[in-house]
C-alpha cells in the first residue's frame, strides 16, 4: 500500500504551530493527516525516526537554475534534484536566466518544465525591469498572472533611485515582494572582493559595504513611501543589518536574507586568490559575520537562503578577475547552517528549521513551512549528528563551485518528501 | 600548493619553487636573495664562473607590455645561458581566447622550466603556480607584486647605505594601484626599514596603516625625515576616475621638485621604478641629477633576476648538467 507513510518516533518540529515532540507523523494522500481521522487497519508503510528531526520541507528563496540558457551549468532537472538531497520541497528561482524571466511566456515555459523534469516546487520569479537594464517596468502584472512570486531584477540592481519608486508602487499594488540585490554600482565600482585589509594586500578592486548600505538605506526610505514589501537578499555588511533593524522597529515592512557562506566565511578566505569563494555580494569582515550571526538570531534577518549560483569548472578555473561571481549551497546549506548557528548554541533546532522553512514561506507568501494536519506532505528528515564531508564531487547539481569542499560538518537530510512523494532517501 | 609547501633540496637555503611575491617570504629568504645577488655581481665582475642554466628554457609570458622587466629577465637568463622564449598578448592564443592555464600547460609541456610572467590580474602568478611544474616567476601582477622590482629596490638601497635596517624610505604616489608599492613594502618591513606611505587619501586608503607604515596625504613633512624616496608612475587614467582633480594639482601636492629636493638630506636617495613621467611625479633634471638612483635599480635589477633564476634552477637540473 503506498502513499499511507507513518514516520514513527522522531523529534517532530513544527515551527508554524511551535510543536516540538518525540512522537509520530502521519501522511496519507500526499497529505499531513491524523491517524486517528482513519480506520484502525489502515497500513501504514512504516519509516523509523527515532534520534531524527521531522519537519516541514525547507524553502529556499534564492536559487539560480539556469533554465532557460545556461544548461551547462544546471537545468531544473539537476538542480531540484540538488535542492531535494539538501532537503529542500521548495525553492524561489531567480530571473537572471537566458533569456531573463520578464515576459509572461519564460514564466510560463519554466512552470511547464519543472512539470515535465522538476521533483520539487519551482517558485519562478519575474524581473523589476526589462531585460533586467534598470530602466524601464518589466510587464509585472502579466508576470504575476503567468505565475511569478516575487520580482527582483537580482545579480543586478536599478540604479534610478525614480524607477525604483514607480516599481515599488507597481509591485505592492500587485500585493508581491522585491528581492533587492541591494548594490549601488558606481560605489561597487567593478569590486570583486570586499574592500578592506584583504583587497589592500590582494591588490583587487574592492567593493566597499557602503556599496550595499546606500541601497539597503534607500529602499528603506522608498518601502516607506509606497508601502511595497521589501525584501532585501543575501546581505552581507554590519551597517546593512543595523539599518533593517531600525526599519523594523519603525514598522517598515521589510525583510532580509542572509546566505550560509556570509555566516561561515570571512574575507580572509580570499588569501589564495581562490575563486570559490568569489561571490557577489563578497565576503565580508569578521565583524561584518558577527553582526550578521546577531541579526539573524535576533530576527532582523529574518530567513537564510542558499543564493545558489552554479557555474562550470572551467569558467571558475581562470584569473580571479575573470572568474564570474556566485557559489552552489543547496547541498550543503542545511549543515552549514547547522555549524555555524547551532553548534554555536546561538540557535536551536526549532530556531533554525523556522528560518529555513516556516519563515521563508510567511516572507514570500508560499505554502508550507508547516505539518498541519491537511496541508501537502511537504517535510524533511534530518539526522542531527551524523557527521559527514562536503564532496561536492558527488553533487547532484551540476555546479561544483562550494567554498566547503572538504568541510566535516554535522547534520544530514536523510529523506525529502513533496506532496506524499519521497524524493530524496540517503 | 607548492607556493605553501616548499620543497626541501639539502645544500641549499633557499627552497621555493616559484617566486610569487615578498609577503610570503621570510626575512632570511629575502636577505639570501640579496647576498647571491651580490655574490653573481662580484662573479661577474671578477671574470669568475657563473652558475650555469645550459639546456633550461625560461619562457618570458607577457600578457601585459613591459619594456625594462622583460629585457632584465631575458638578459638574465641569457648571461646563464638559458634558451629564452618570448611571448607577448599580440603573439599569444590568449587573444584567441585561450585560458591563461591552457597557455602555460603547452608551454610547459613545449619544456619551459620557468615561466616568468607579467599579468594585469592580480594573483595570476599564484594561479598558475598551483597548476604547472615550471617555476613561476611573478613579473608583476596587476595591483598586487612585483617582487623582483621589491628586491632589486632593497638591493639599491642595500649597496648604497649598507644596510636597510632604520633606513627610513619614502614611498610617495599611487600607492592603492601600485604593486612595487607593495612589494617594497613588504620587503622593506620585514627587514627593519621604516616606511611612510605618501599620496592623496583617494590613492592612500587608511587601511594600508595596517601593513606597520605610517601614512600621510602631505609629501611636505616627510621631506626632512626620507633617506630614501620611492617616486612611483601617476597613470593619467586615475584622473579620469576621479581619483583627484588635475595633474597640476596632482604634481603641486606630489610632484618632486627642486624646492622639494632641498629640503630633503642632501645624501637622500632618488629612486624609480620607471617608466618615468619627466615633469610629474619628479621634475625632469632631479631624474639625472646627483641624487638619483634610478639606473643603479636598473643595473641591480639583472643581478636580482640571475640570482633568482639560479636558485630555482635546483628544482630543473638535468642529468650531467649541474649548477
Amino acid at each position: 500500500m503506498s502513499g499511507f507513510y507513518r514516520f514513527a518516533g522522531g523529534r517532530i518540529l513544527d515551527p508554524s504551530r511551535g510543536r516540538d515532540e518525540i512522537g509520530d507523523l502521519c501522511v496519507a494522500g500526499g497529505r499531513f493527516v491524523d491517524p486517528a481521522s482513519l480506520p484502525a487497519e489502515t497500513n501504514w508503510e512504516w519509516i523509523e525516526a527515532s534520534g531524527w528531526i521531522v519537519a516541514p520541507g525547507l524553502i529556499d528563496a534564492h536559487v539560480h537554475l539556469r533554465e532557460p540558457g545556461d544548461l551547462q551549468k544546471e537545468t531544473i532537472a539537476s538542480g531540484t534534484r540538488a535542492a531535494a538531497a539538501g532537503g529542500f520541497t521548495a525553492v524561489v528561482a531567480m530571473p537572471n536566466t537566458r533569456p531573463p524571466a520578464d515576459q509572461p511566456n519564460t514564466i510560463g515555459w519554466i512552470r511547464e518544465r519543472t512539470r515535465e523534469q522538476g521533483i520539487i516546487r519551482v517558485y519562478p520569479t519575474g524581473c523589476l525591469s526589462e531585460g533586467r537594464r534598470g530602466e524601464k517596468l518589466a510587464p509585472l502584472s502579466l508576470l504575476h498572472a503567468a505565475g511569478a512570486v516575487a520580482f527582483t531584477d537580482d545579480g543586478s540592481c536599478i540604479q534610478d533611485a525614480g524607477l525604483m519608486r514607480r516599481v515599488m508602487e507597481y509591485a505592492g499594488m500587485l500585493g508581491l515582494p522585491i528581492l533587492e540585490h541591494c548594490e549601488e554600482s558606481s560605489v561597487s565600482g567593478g569590486g570583486v572582493i570586499h574592500e578592506g585589509y584583504w583587497s589592500a594586500v590582494l591588490g583587487l578592486r574592492g567593493w566597499p559595504s557602503a556599496a550595499e548600505e546606500l541601497i539597503v538605506s534607500r529602499d528603506i526610505l522608498l518601502a516607506e513611501l509606497t508601502g511595497a514589501r521589501l525584501h532585501c537578499q543575501h546581505l552581507s555588511s554590519a551597517g546593512s543589518v543595523r539599518l533593517v533593524r531600525e526599519a523594523k522597529q519603525r514598522g517598515v515592512h521589510v525583510t532580509a536574507e542572509v546566505t550560509p557562506h556570509h555566516l561561515a566565511l570571512t574575507d580572509e578566505a580570499l588569501s589564495k586568490y581562490d575563486t570559490r569563494f568569489k561571490m557577489n555580494p563578497p565576503l565580508g569582515s569578521e565583524e561584518d559575520r558577527e553582526a550578521l550571526r546577531e541579526g539573524i538570531v535576533d530576527g532582523t534577518i529574518d530567513l537564510i537562503a542558499s543564493d545558489h549560483a552554479p557555474h562550470c569548472s572551467f569558467e571558475k578555473e581562470v584569473e580571479f578577475d575573470r572568474a564570474p561571481f556566485g557559489v552552489v549551497g543547496l547541498e550543503t546549506m542545511l549543515a552549514v547552517a547547522a555549524e555555524t548557528l547551532v553548534k554555536t548554541k546561538l540557535l536551536d533546532w526549532p530556531g533554525l528549521v523556522a528560518r529555513l522553512s516556516t519563515i521563508p514561506a510567511r516572507v514570500l507568501g508560499l505554502p508550507g513551512g508547516t505539518l498541519a494536519a491537511g496541508a501537502p506532505a511537504d517535510l524533511v528528515v534530518i539526522d542531527p549528528n551524523l557527521q559527514w564531508t562536503v564532496n561536492p564531487q558527488i553533487f547532484r547539481s551540476r555546479g561544483r563551485n562550494t567554498p566547503f569542499a572538504g568541510w566535516e560538518v554535522q547534520g544530514r537530510v536523510m529523506l525529502t518528501m513533496v506532496e506524499g512523494k519521497i524524493v530524496w532517501r540517503l | 600548493m607548492a607556493s605553501e609547501n616548499p620543497e626541501h633540496l639539502p645544500g641549499s637555503r633557499w627552497r621555493r619553487r616559484h617566486l610569487l611575491g615578498l609577503q610570503e617570504l621570510e626575512k632570511e629568504e629575502i636577505a639570501f636573495l640579496l647576498d647571491a645577488a651580490d655574490e653573481i655581481t662580484r662573479c661577474l665582475e671578477a671574470g669568475q664562473d657563473l652558475p650555469s642554466l645550459r639546456g633550461l628554457t625560461a619562457v618570458n609570458l607577457f600578457i601585459e607590455p613591459s619594456t625594462r622587466t622583460r629585457v632584465s629577465f631575458e638578459l638574465a637568463a641569457k648571461r646563464l645561458g638559458a634558451s629564452v622564449l618570448e611571448i607577448d598578448q599580440e603573439s599569444s592564443s590568449i587573444r584567441k581566447g585561450e585560458t591563461l592555464k591552457d597557455t602555460a600547460r603547452n608551454l610547459e609541456a613545449m619544456g619551459a622550466d620557468f615561466l616568468v610572467l607579467r599579468h594585469s590580474a592580480a594573483g595570476a602568478a599564484h594561479f598558475l603556480a598551483d597548476r604547472v611544474r615550471s617555476s613561476v616567476i611573478n613579473a608583476g601582477d596587476g595591483a598586487h607584486e612585483h617582487p623582483t622590482q621589491g628586491l632589486l629596490d632593497l638591493l639599491t638601497i642595500r649597496r648604497r647605505l649598507g644596510r636597510i635596517e632604520g633606513v627610513r624610505v619614502a614611498i610617495v604616489g599611487d600607492i592603492l594601484h601600485s604593486r612595487v608599492a607593495r612589494s617594497d613594502i613588504w620587503g622593506l618591513r620585514k627587514l627593519g626599514a621604516e616606511v611612510a606611505l605618501v599620496g592623496p587619501r583617494t590613492l592612500l586608503p587608511e587601511v594600508f596603516a595596517r601593513f606597520g607604515v605610517r601614512l600621510s596625504n602631505e609629501f611636505d613633512p616627510v621631506l626632512p625625515w626620507a633617506q630614501v624616496m620611492i617616486l612611483l608612475r601617476i597613470q593619467h587614467e586615475r584622473q579620469r576616475e576621479g581619483m583627484f582633480p588635475s595633474l597640476g594639482e596632482y604634481v603641486s601636492l606630489y610632484g618632486l621638485s627642486e624646492a622639494r629636493l632641498r629640503r630633503c638630506p642632501p645624501e637622500v636617495l632618488l629612486m624609480h621604478p620607471g617608466p618615468i613621467e619627466r615633469g610629474v611625479e619628479i621634475e625632469s633634471e632631479l631624474a639625472d641629477g646627483s641624487s638619483s638612483v634610478i639606473l643603479d635599480q636598473v643595473k641591480s635589477g639583472v643581478a636580482v633576476r640571475m640570482a633568482i633564476f639560479a636558485q630555482l634552477a635546483r628544482f630543473h637540473q638535468r642529468d650531467g648538467e649541474g649548477v
